[in-house]
């Protein structure tokens, strides 16, 4: 029993130096190939059959992931050396020392070729300015200030907001499952490379649907249900719905895409032009 | 070529000509999707008639690819998201013209950009501070570190880690200035030997 136990201690402190020393080739502190990876494989092996609870399961788990990244890093460094680009870096800087400032701008103006680029103002863009100018409402017409009068706190119940189509009358998650399956039954029945026109998805018999319509697909798009493909020469939006919701969109850091949803559009869309 | 396909393209070369010079973005030059719409699908063979046009006057279209490495064919979804820019030809700017930079703070940039190659891309601010300071007063050291992140040829990461940016990317041919820096003492040896025999000649001449 006292042999298990120590024999665990010594294995968490192993795996606690290897984790230390992964970390350090992480910031550059030390070489990628100091580190002797089948070595340190062999250690976590023998180690492993004595791991019982989560916090030990854990532990091993990210020194393999560190692992992982040193191995990423000697690879790195392996290509970088047999780069065409590579020069011993301790040479380099020798020789960066021992070169004097104007030796260092001859050798720089050699490399060197600055780029060129103008600003200017033309009598176009200034009679461009002067229109806008005119156009822009005063400061007092646009800031206007808000008349609020104030009002006693009181209590509204879930249907009164239903009525006053604050809320639908279902569930948000619910209405975002329902519209997915809209979605993804509208995109099989209109193409067969599983991708619908973004208009052609949202456009509706009224413009309040059609703009309904779009903040719903804004959710889904945010929530992992779809996503959106956009063709910048074109100017053309698809939305490609996932079979399944995609959790990563929520958690990793994403592009916000404004798209305006405007009542000429709409009528355009309606006549059947492109948008 | 017939007169209406040349007239075509004379106006395609006026309209890439505008685009490339001025700057339409915070950045200069145009990205390769710009011109693609604005010119159409044969914009690199309107580049070509534009670089024709610059070559007498040692200037250049440059192309800087989203890939650090510059593929050797490229296809037009690798035109289309690169940059574009008109840069001065190589080694055409001599010591007399820096192209209004201080000769100490053009050093410095060169230095920095070298420091930092050779550390593989990335190097800690401290050391470069560190390196910039055997050869320049201290408070100058940041105040032209910071210049050069706003300029475009260096960017930093939360840790304090500095890295070669865009302008450098566009700019600076980082093989070339490599073997230039690792041929340079003999250069310079090189160059001082005539130097210290016209000395010693005219030390004899002023002796005689």
């Amino acid at each position: 029993m006292q042999t298990v136990k120590h024999d665990k201690k010594l294995g968490r402190e192993k795996l606690e130096r290897i984790i230390e020393m992964c970390l350090a080739i992480e910031n550059h502190a030390v070489e990628p190939f100091t580190l002797n990876v089948d070595e340190i494989i062999k250690i976590v092996r023998e180690y492993f059959p004595n791991w019982e609870n989560p916090d030990e399961l854990k532990l091993d788990a990210e020194v393999l992931h560190h692992l992982a990244s040193v191995i990423k890093m000697q690879s790195e460094w392996v290509k970088q050396r047999s780069n065409s680009l590579y020069t011993d870096p301790f040479l380099l800087e020798e020789k960066i020392r021992q070169t004097s400032k104007e030796g260092m701008v001859d050798v720089f103006l050699g490399a060197w070729s600055p780029l060129i680029e103008f600003e200017q103002l033309s009598l176009h863009s200034l009679a461009q300015g002067l229109l806008y100018w005119e156009a822009l409402a005063p400061m007092g017409d646009r800031w206007k200030d808000i008349d609020v009068s104030e009002v006693a706190m009181g209590s509204v119940s879930r249907d009164e907001l239903v009525k006053q189509r604050v809320l639908g009358d279902k569930e948000f998650s619910e209405e975002l499952e329902c519209y997915w399956q809209e979605l993804k039954n509208k995109t099989a029945e209109k193409s067969a490379d599983g991708k619908i026109a973004y208009w052609n998805f949202i456009g509706a018999d009224t413009f309040l649907l059609t703009v309904q319509r779009a903040f719903l697909t804004s959710f889904l798009i945010t929530y992992g249900y779809a996503t959106l493909e956009i063709d910048r020469l074109e100017e053309t939006i698809f939305i490609v719905p996932f079979t399944k919701p995609r959790k990563e969109a929520l958690t990793e850091q994403s592009t916000s895409v404004p798209i305006a949803v405007s009542c000429e559009d709409w009528q355009k869309w309606k006549r059947g032009e492109q948008i | 070529m017939s007169s209406k396909k040349k007239g075509v393209y004379g106006s395609k070369v006026k309209k890439a000509t505008q685009m490339l010079f001025y700057k339409r973005h915070q950045k200069p030059g145009v990205k390769g999707w710009e011109l693609h719409k604005a010119l159409g699908s044969d914009y690199p063979k309107v580049l070509d008639l534009v670089e024709d046009y610059l070559k007498p006057l040692d200037l250049q279209v440059k192309t800087v690819f989203e890939e650090e490495k510059t593929p050797e064919k490229p296809t037009i979804e690798e035109l289309d998201k690169a940059r574009f820019f008109v840069a001065l030809s190589s080694g055409t700017v001599t010591k007399d013209k820096l192209m209004g930079w201080r000769i100490d703070d053009l050093a410095g940039l060169a230095i920095t950009i070298s420091f930092i190659i050779s550390k593989k891309g990335q190097a800690a601010r401290k050391d470069v501070e560190k390196m910039l300071g055997e050869k320049m007063p201290n408070w100058k050291i940041g105040l032209n570190l910071d210049r050069y992140i706003r300029y475009g040829y260096l960017t930093q990461d939360e840790q304090g880690q500095l890295f070669l940016d865009w302008r450098t990317r566009a700019e600076v041919d980082q093989k070339a200035l490599i073997d230039m820096l690792l041929s340079a003492e003999k250069q310079t040896q090189e160059a001082a030997e005539p130097k210290l025999e016209q000395e010693e000649d005219a030390e004899t001449e002023e002796g005689k």
